[in-house]
């Protein structure tokens, strides 16, 4: 059981990590499809850095402190030279775009021979659970920062309305490639501690699926506020979890017929969600809700 | 003189918003411009901002040339529009769309939003509200208030009385000769003649992009059939 869930947090740091760097282009109003593509990334650079130069099919060797680092920045410079063709489309064709990205990275790396291609490669040295969650805790809080700075601000403004911002002395063009560029950077992070954590890197397991699922921890967790990713990545890993701890508690027919649909549950759940709550879960006036209740709260209790 | 525009052109294809336009405002005045919808007033606000390029003539503010400005620096050296259906930052707070008014500045602002807050009661009280939640009028102050931020020597308003009651109106108009006592230049753009007229110190009256008349009040009201002739479009 202990194994059972500390598996169950490591896939949910991985997916945080993942939402957060969604989260911070998808604050300033672009949508970025390609998680997989920078996980891929990050990952491969990673386990190729890593990797000692006379195993199979071979690598750098650098410790796993300058492999992961590496890494970052390698997907940090893939995301700011792509920023610039990809930031000019928009809305449904930035999907598109980004999308198509993804796809091109896991092509090219299926077939490059010295990542091992089809048959994927390790990475050999580990990241334990716990390395992973202190990493998962810098990341919330370094975006928490982030969201809280001028460049926070600038980045929220340009999503509202772009030629306001652009008004008041806003760089639209510039916060944006640097929303994107520190986004993918955080992605490949993720990518680079997955491939660490479980120490082989596959291009199949990082497909569209992935892609999707970590734009919609962020769409559905709320984009207003830097808790919105935490809260989606959280709900979205553990509702088909839940829904079958659900299922072999109330045993019986029904309790497996609920395991077998779990992902037609966990599906209506999400339409439920688009449709009850649009701007996400967590909402700047939800918070505001919340935080009016404690203060209220606080002085009845010092009574 | 504090705006000075000369021979101003703005076109859109074919389309000829604004012909040779001439227009001046002093410091600590308050200009109307007056017509119907489609006279090319908001194209003139525009192009005095810089957030669209006029095909001809010239802008000064505070006696230097800024036509080849961008609109960003024209905000920095103190002209600013509020531009028209508020167009503030929905999912940014009250508090944090008064900072975006202050963006390019790199002093202190807090001092200069409590004066705002005082102003305004009602954006104190709803502070860190995101400011979807403010109603219409609310709305108009953030605004306003919004520019008022950028320290502005004249301050644009593009139609602000739009969808407001009667009260909130009078109350603007009681704002904007409250500001222009403090020494702010306005120019004000509106539908609202009637209004617009009693706190202007001088009006231009366009119509399909000329000017048809200009003067103060008194002269326009001797003029008054005419004036209703442009606004109403008939001719």
């Amino acid at each position: 059981m202990g194994g059972e869930i500390e598996g169950l947090l490591v896939i949910l740091c991985l997916n945080t990590i993942y939402a957060y760097g969604i989260f911070l282009p998808a604050a300033s109003g672009q949508l970025n499809l390609g998680a997989a593509g920078f996980i891929t990334l990050g990952a491969y650079a990673a386990a190729w850095l890593n990797m000692s130069p006379d195993s199979e099919p071979g690598g750098l060797g650098l410790p796993m402190v300058l492999s992961i680092p590496s890494a970052v920045l390698f997907a940090a410079a893939v995301g700011f030279v792509i920023s610039v063709p990809i930031l000019r489309t928009r809305g449904v064709y930035m999907v598109l775009a980004t999308f198509a990205f993804a796809e091109v990275v896991s092509g090219l790396v299926i077939n490059l021979e010295f990542v091992g291609a089809a048959a994927g490669m390790p990475a050999e040295d580990h990241v334990d659970f716990t390395g992973l969650l202190i990493i998962t805790i810098c990341v919330v809080a370094f975006c928490y920062y982030l969201m809280s700075t001028r460049f926070g601000l600038a980045m929220r403004s340009v999503h509202d309305d772009e030629s306001v911002a652009t008004l008041f002395g806003v760089n639209v063009r510039a916060t944006r490639v640097a929303a994107f560029t520190i986004g993918a950077a955080i992605v490949g992070l993720g990518g680079a501690l997955y491939g660490h954590h479980f120490n082989y890197v596959e291009a199949q397991g990082f497909n569209v699926l992935l892609s999707i699922f970590i734009l919609l921890y962020v769409l559905l967790g709320g984009t207003q506020t830097a808790w919105g990713p935490l809260v989606g990545a959280a709900f979205f890993t553990f509702i088909p979890e839940t829904i079958r701890w659900l299922g072999r508690w109330v045993g019986g027919e029904f309790g497996k017929e609920l395991i077998e649909y779990r992902l037609v549950a966990f599906g209506i759940i999400i339409v439920m969600m688009m449709v009850l709550r649009p701007e996400g879960v967590v909402t700047r006036t939800l918070l505001e809700r919340v935080f009016t209740l404690r203060r209220r709260a606080a002085p009845a209790a010092a009574e | 003189m504090l705006l000075e525009v000369s021979g101003l052109d703005v076109r859109y294809g074919r389309n000829h918003a604004v012909k040779s336009m001439d227009l001046t405002i002093g410091e600590g005045e308050v200009v109307t411009v007056l017509g119907a919808n489609g006279a090319g007033k908001s194209s003139l606000l525009k192009a005095i901002q810089g957030t669209v390029k006029p095909s001809g003539g010239r802008v000064r503010l505070g006696g230097r040339d800024v036509t080849g400005w961008s609109a960003p620096r024209r905000v920095r050296d103190g002209l600013v529009l509020v531009p028209e259906g508020r167009q503030i930052f929905v999912s940014l707070t009250v508090h944090e769309n008064l900072q975006m008014g202050a963006y390019s500045r790199r002093e202190p602002v807090e001092a200069e939003i409590s004066d705002i807050y005082e102003r305004f009661p009602n954006l104190a009280q709803r502070r860190d509200m995101p400011a979807s939640v403010l109603s219409g009028g609310e709305q108009q102050m953030l605004a306003i208030g919004r520019a008022l931020l950028a320290k502005p020597k004249l301050m644009m308003l593009d139609e602000p009385s739009l969808g407001l009651s009667p009260i909130l109106v009078q109350q603007l108009f009681q704002l904007i000769d409250q500001l222009n006592r403090d020494g702010l230049a306005i120019l004000l753009v509106e539908q609202n003649t009637f209004m617009a007229l009693q706190s202007a110190h001088r009006a231009y009256v366009l119509e399909l992009g000329e000017t048809v008349l200009q003067g103060t009040p008194e002269q326009l009201a001797e003029e008054e059939k005419k004036l209703e002739a442009a606004y109403l479009g008939a001719s």
